[in-house]
């Protein structure tokens, strides 16, 4: 459908509104819980049962992601209906139906650069959640030199066959499938590197959590030993690989920054400037009693407003045709400044409070402030390090020369 | 609000870039230093008379659509990019708000149009220590029959020593420091008792003490109410301190390109100094400060047009952050020169002094960091 002016696009909210008043469940109105949160895939557990018709049914319209063409399952609204059904969902404090590899990184480059079968074959499956993705790029010997990588792939004429180990994989001991960088040519190094799809299933993958230091396994060592795979997974052409990585990696930054990592942190987690005047206390006018810590607070709130209107600039801008190149190095920069700050601030407003590890006599968020503390220091180096990015704007966007 | 200009403020914006460019080069700032003009450049401002930079948010007839002060923010940006020296912000922009805010009908018909025309020049005469501290005015007006006797002694008055009108915020009750007792003054520059001592200032654009000593104005010069000039002075500040990052982001964007260029020409070791990871690092830094802080400026210019209730939040937070912006830049704008950095022949020295004059106007960044603080409840 193609609404081309106002009156029509109004009619569209009207529909969206009655619909999403029938459809969306009383509890997928409240504030997200920790444990309900939906990754959907072939094993997915629903703690509340409202999750998952909330995510049948946004599945269904294809409005887990609004915008993708119908012919795939998707939405297939226009930008302006799409925004219409934002704030739709806004207006009734929706809680997104999935959280998926597969809608913010995986999807959008498939899109743009996989085959017709294979779209038919993958998309519908992200956006109905039944698929879950893990994403196979990261190496123990190629992390900020991504294209340094080793997993090799071989033709072996009716099928592809990887050897290799994948690391800092995302919850590859939860994903049924993977979409893997892979050496096809050892004599170049881009030009070397094949994107490729399989199956977790397959024989010969295995999946190793790795413990961090905030106590939590969100990543995996993953190993490859020879790994069958059908030709017809292959992504784009043959040692094509790199072009399609790069474009993904700009959507993972871009789907980074525009959560700030998640910015506010979670559900029952107060602001530092909230933890500093419960614990440190207050002078007469309402002023943090601890001034130096007061002003850093500020200067981090400065920080945070400065960055969600930059997102909100460069939106616009974008819009207007005006877009600034690379911005997704820039905002991934920014986003992991202002949560690692947001979390040191935190940590250091709610003092020893802030230092328990688990079991009684600690608050429970607090207890939660602490293992994010801790799991925000990866901010700066997944997704590209905060080094790698400001390479990245220094050569791409100020256009300084490489070192000779 | 928007964050992508009108055809008409795009247009105005291209205008004031290419009259900068060719016209007022930081050249031209060196020039006036060197002749001892102390930045008073009378035929500068004919020029921006004719193109009209006067009257950017005054109306041509009542209610009729103005550039905004996103419009003017374009011009000050422009000539912050240069360093000129003009009287936009204090004629243009202070002087145009606080009577468009406060002003009596005869007083909006009287000078509004001057204003509009480059005709008449204005300087808000307001601080009078050392720190930028609004309602610190021990300035006495008192009531003196067909009017107000002044007496007392501005500090640092931007334009002060060639402005034609001064607004003088002077205490009409209460004590230094109270937010309630200030009245805003019209005082012409040759008034009986009037003292203009010009200052030679770093950034070579002058200033000026004003002391006023039994100094008879009239009823009909009163802005607003009187006591309760606070609550003119407080929105013109708020717009006088956005006007100054605008102004400050442009200082800061070309000092940072004059720094990028430098590091894409100088060779040392055989190498472009621009292609060690050392420098492109504090470069890549620096460029995302300057985006996130032509954000928060083009937020702040924008809110003010559309009466948006959190200005002063954004005033501050442009404030604080072109402050910073500017300082960081000015100074590794020197550093990564190198000795010329610290020649008076090449330009980065210009952009340190006047950063510091910038950035001690209407509240320094620590003066905005608190009152951002305080205005969200901490």
């Amino acid at each position: 459908m193609a609404y081309d002016n106002a009156e029509q696009l109004e009619e569209f909210r009207v529909e969206t509104r009655k619909w999403l008043e029938e459809n969306c469940p009383p509890s997928m109105r409240t504030p997200m819980a920790d444990d309900e949160v939906v990754w959907g895939g072939r094993n997915a557990t629903f703690k509340n049962p409202e999750s998952k018709l909330w995510l049948d049914r946004m599945g269904e319209k294809g409005w887990t992601s609004p915008e993708w063409p119908k012919e795939y399952g998707g939405g297939g609204l226009s930008r302006a209906e799409a925004r219409v059904l934002e704030q739709e969902l806004r207006r009734i404090k929706a809680r997104p139906p999935l959280f998926s590899f597969g809608l913010w990184m995986f999807g959008p480059a498939l899109l743009e650069f996989g085959n017709h079968e294979q779209k038919l074959r993958f998309i519908p499956d992200i956006l109905k959640g039944k698929t879950r993705w893990c994403q196979g790029y990261s190496e123990p010997g190629a992390g900020s030199d991504l294209a340094g990588l080793q997993t090799r792939c071989e033709d072996k004429g009716d099928h592809y066959l990887i050897n290799g180990q994948k690391v800092w994989t995302s919850y590859a001991d939860k994903a049924d499938w993977i979409f893997c960088l892979v050496r096809t040519d050892t004599s170049a190094k881009h030009e070397g590197i094949s994107f490729i799809l399989f199956d977790m299933k397959s024989p010969g993958v295995e999946a190793r959590p790795i413990q961090l230091i905030s106590g939590e396994s969100p990543f995996c060592e993953t190993f490859f030993t020879d790994v069958k795979v059908p030709k017809d997974q292959l992504v784009g052409r043959l040692n094509g690989g790199w072009e399609i990585a790069k474009r993904l990696l700009q959507f993972e930054r871009s789907s980074i920054s525009a959560g700030g990592f998640g910015g506010t942190g979670g559900s029952g987690i107060l602001g530092p400037e909230d933890y500093a005047k419960q614990h440190i206390g207050t002078d007469e006018a309402g002023r943090i009693l601890d001034g130096d810590l007061r002003g850093r607070i500020t200067d981090h709130r400065m920080y945070a407003k400065a960055f969600s209107l930059t997102v909100q600039r460069q939106t616009e801008q974008a819009k207007a045709g005006q877009a600034v190149g690379h911005t997704a190095s820039i905002l991934k920069y920014g986003a992991a400044k202002m949560n690692q700050d947001r979390h040191e601030l935190l940590i250091e407003a709610l003092g020893t409070e802030g230092l328990g590890w688990e079991g009684e006599g600690f608050d429970k968020n607090a207890k939660k402030v602490t293992r994010q503390w801790l799991r925000s220091k990866g901010n700066s180096i997944e997704g590209g390090t905060s080094e790698i990015n400001l390479n990245v704007i220094a050569k791409r966007v100020l256009g300084l020369k490489e070192h000779q | 609000m928007s964050f992508v200009l009108t055809e008409d403020q795009d247009m105005l914006r291209e205008t004031a870039m290419a009259f900068v460019r060719g016209e007022l080069p930081v050249s031209h700032l060196r020039a006036l230093r060197d002749k001892g003009a102390n930045g008073d450049d009378a035929a500068t401002r004919k020029k921006l008379a004719e193109l009209g930079f006067f009257g950017v948010i005054i109306p041509d007839e009542p209610g009729a659509e103005t550039f905004g002060l996103v419009g003017l923010g374009q011009i000050l940006e422009a000539q912050g990019r240069t360093l000129a020296a003009t009287p936009l912000l204090q004629t243009a922009l202070i002087a145009a708000s606080a009577l468009q805010l406060g002003g009596t009908p005869a007083q909006k018909a009287e000078w509004l149009p001057k204003i509009a025309a480059g005709e008449t020049t204005f300087a808000l005469a307001l601080d009078e220590s050392a720190h930028f501290s609004p309602y610190t005015i021990a300035t006495e007006a008192e009531r003196d029959g067909q009017g107000f006797t002044l007496n007392g002694l501005k500090k640092f008055v931007p334009d002060g020593h060639y402005a034609d009108v001064f607004i003088v915020a002077a205490r009409t009750f209460g004590e230094a420091g109270d937010r309630h007792g200030i009245s805003l003054f019209l005082v012409p520059s040759t008034a009986k008792g009037v003292t203009v001592t010009a200052l030679k200032t770093v950034d070579s654009h002058g200033a000026a003490h004003i002391s006023l000593e039994d100094v008879h104005v009239p009823d009909a010069s009163l802005i607003g109410p009187a006591d309760q000039g606070a609550d003119i002075l407080d929105p013109v500040i708020d717009r006088a301190a956005i006007g100054m990052s605008a102004e400050m982001l442009g200082s800061a964007q070309a000092a940072f390109d004059m720094t990028l260029d430098y590091l894409n020409n100088r060779k040392q070791f055989g190498q472009l100094i621009g292609s060690f990871q050392a420098l492109q690092h504090r470069a890549a830094k620096m460029f995302v400060e300057l985006e996130m802080t032509r954000s928060c400026v083009a937020a702040a210019l924008g809110a003010v047009d559309v009466g948006k209730a959190d200005v002063a939040e954004l005033a501050s937070l442009a404030k604080a952050k072109a402050g910073e912006l500017v300082h960081l830049v000015s100074n590794e704008c020197v550093q990564m020169h190198g000795g010329i950095g610290m020649t008076d022949a090449a330009e980065p020295g210009f952009y340190m002094k006047r950063a510091r004059v910038q950035e001690a106007l209407y509240g320094s960044a620590s003066w905005h960091r608190d009152r951002f603080a305080r205005l969200n409840g901490f």
